[in-house]
């Protein structure tokens, strides 16, 4: 679906994306993942043929050089900060996206209905709080239903509350026939949305590797909350520990602290140990 | 949902029609019927046109709109100066405003190419610009009728059409700065420095040269040329059926050399500044990298 063959791209002679080659199958979600500076975006501007780069880009197997109007027919692009014009309203936005893609007004209104947008057609987009922005251009990248979606930290300008609520809808577009390249530097959302994550540091690729096993690679520690009975904390606590956990008992319950693939494993353990466990919470 | 955007024809049967720009031309004029700036200019230029010719129609033999009289030369003046800066700063604000706020970023993630982007602003802008230029004009005409004055409506719609020729060309060069700039700030004070320099500098500059230098009638004409707001006036003065006095030692050598001829090359030289300032335009913008 998407190949990407010896991408580089240096401003001012400073190397942004350095040799980078991957490919992303139909149905697959890639994520991007690095600090600040790491080159994320530039590869997605690059996807767009928003920026000259050197290397191939192919998307269905079209060079994004020769024919990059084509190539992004075929994407739906949700940038980090808004880019619509604060002076539409919603109903103009996407009246003005679906002429500049040569699709019928009536998906508009679906995908109004849909996000749950309705009411807010008058509005101008100024006037909308920053998660109605965000859920505005996710909207708007799926006018087309295209097979490929490219998401730049979608979530990152949003208090904690959306940031959850965009991460569920990104959860709900998914569909085997769409891809998704999301960039992100928070490994909630990596581990929410991607299948494979590709770590990126100064433009060079670090690491390739399922979203599963990404944030335990990192060392990256979980701190798991598991709210139980009273009468069966201590024995909870004291079966994990001999089971290899890090366990705490706590007055509802017992914390754990592990790696982030072992969440469903300790999760497990106790329900086969026939424990009740009333709720979790996940903390990083 | 009923609005503007959503009355763009159907152009999409006709292969020759580009509907992308077309679309992003609706949403230019669209945003400029929202933009302040664009209103208190249109505003100011109505007012300034019917202001004209009123005040001169005190004297009935001066305030008719027939022929080129003082009216007409007043209104050639207005245009001059302000249509001229209006248009260089509309368009020099665009692309280069777009690209601060990120919106290019939007329009060129959809599947449009550049030169899309770039005609349909550009068609937009003409468009916004041309009907201030109606309502200044329409506005002078009817008031100089109420007033009891001729009012010759050919004169007043071949003023009007040639306007319009000058807001492109300037739109075309407000377009290329642009393009050319970073940032709107830049774009914004390169324009009006351009501005001065076509209609005063431009003025003055060849004026002295005459005098220390003491060129000749035939390279006086090429300079003046080669400024689309002094081909502006020679084609309206010329076309209006202006005394060729007023244009000086260029313009007696200019209709002595042509004969009518002359309207014909001032008008392919403002034809000549849309196309090359254009061509340039798409030439830098689909070589840049929108950071």
């Amino acid at each position: 679906m998407i190949d990407v063959k010896h991408l580089t791209k240096s401003y001012k002679g400073l190397p942004v994306v350095d040799d980078l080659s991957f490919n992303v199958t139909q149905g697959q979600s890639v994520a991007l993942w690095g600090p600040n500076g790491a080159g994320k975006t530039t590869i997605l501007r690059c996807l767009l043929g928003l920026i000259s780069h050197q290397g191939h880009i192919t998307i269905d197997g079209y060079d994004t050089k020769q024919v990059a109007g084509k190539t992004r027919s075929f994407i739906g692009y949700v940038p980090q900060e808004s880019n619509l014009y604060g002076n539409l309203t919603v109903n103009e936005t996407l009246a003005l996206s679906c002429r500049l893609r040569k699709i019928p007004l009536t998906r508009a209104r679906e995908i109004t209905t849909s996000l749950n947008l309705d009411g807010l057609g008058k509005k101008r987009v100024k006037e909308l709080s920053g998660g109605m922005r965000q859920k505005l251009a996710i909207g708007i990248s799926l006018l087309s239903n295209p097979p490929i979606l490219l998401l730049d930290e979608p979530s990152s300008s949003l208090d904690l509350a959306t940031q959850h609520q965009i991460t569920s809808l990104l959860q709900s577009i998914k569909r085997p026939d769409r891809s998704f390249i999301l960039t992100s530097h928070r490994v909630q959302e990596v581990e929410a949305l991607a299948d494979r994550v590709i770590a990126l540091d100064n433009g060079r690729k670090t690491q390739d590797c399922p979203a599963r096993e990404f944030a335990s690679s990192l060392g990256l520690q979980t701190w798991l909350q598991i709210t139980l009975p009273p009468h069966q904390c201590a024995p909870a606590q004291t079966r994990l520990e001999a089971a290899g956990f890090d366990a705490q008992q706590l007055s509802g319950g017992v914390l754990l602290n592990l790696p982030s693939n072992q969440r469903a494993a300790a999760l497990s353990f106790l329900h086969n140990a026939r424990f009740d466990v009333l709720d979790f919470e996940v903390r990083q | 949902m009923t609005n503007q955007l959503e009355r763009v024809p159907n152009l999409r049967r006709f292969n020759f029609f580009n509907y992308s720009a077309i679309v992003i031309a609706y949403k230019v004029i669209h945003e400029g019927r929202r933009d302040r700036w664009f209103w208190s200019f249109a505003g100011g230029f109505t007012l300034l046109a019917v202001a004209i010719t009123t005040t001169t129609s005190q004297n009935k033999t001066f305030g008719s709109i027939r022929g080129f009289g003082p009216t007409a030369a007043s209104l050639v003046a207005l245009v001059h100066l302000l249509i001229t800066l209006m248009a260089l700063t509309l368009g020099a604000r665009q692309l280069s405003s777009e690209r601060e706020s990120n919106t290019l970023a939007f329009l060129l993630s959809q599947p449009v190419s550049r030169s899309n982007v770039l005609w349909g602003t550009f068609i937009g802008h003409v468009a916004t610009m041309s009907a201030s230029v109606f309502l200044g004009f329409g506005a002078a005409g009817i008031f100089s009728t109420i007033r009891g004055n001729s009012t010759d409506a050919l004169l007043l719609l071949r003023l009007t059409g040639l306007t319009c020729l000058l807001v492109a060309a300037m739109v075309a060069l407000g377009v290329l700065i642009s393009t050319a700039t970073q940032k709107s700030s830049s774009a914004l004070g390169f324009s009006v420095s351009v501005w001065f320099l076509m209609v005063f500098l431009g003025d003055l500059g060849l004026m002295a040269a005459t005098v220390t230098t003491q060129l000749s009638a035939k390279t006086l004409l090429l300079l003046a040329l080669l400024n689309p707001t002094e081909a502006f006036r020679i084609t309206a003065v010329v076309s209006l059926g202006g005394s060729i006095d007023a244009l000086g030692p260029a313009g007696t050598y200019a209709i002595d050399t042509f004969g009518a001829g002359i309207i014909g090359l001032t008008l392919g030289v403002l034809i000549l500044w849309i196309a090359v300032a254009l061509g340039l335009s798409l030439m830098i913008f689909s070589r840049r990298d929108l950071a």
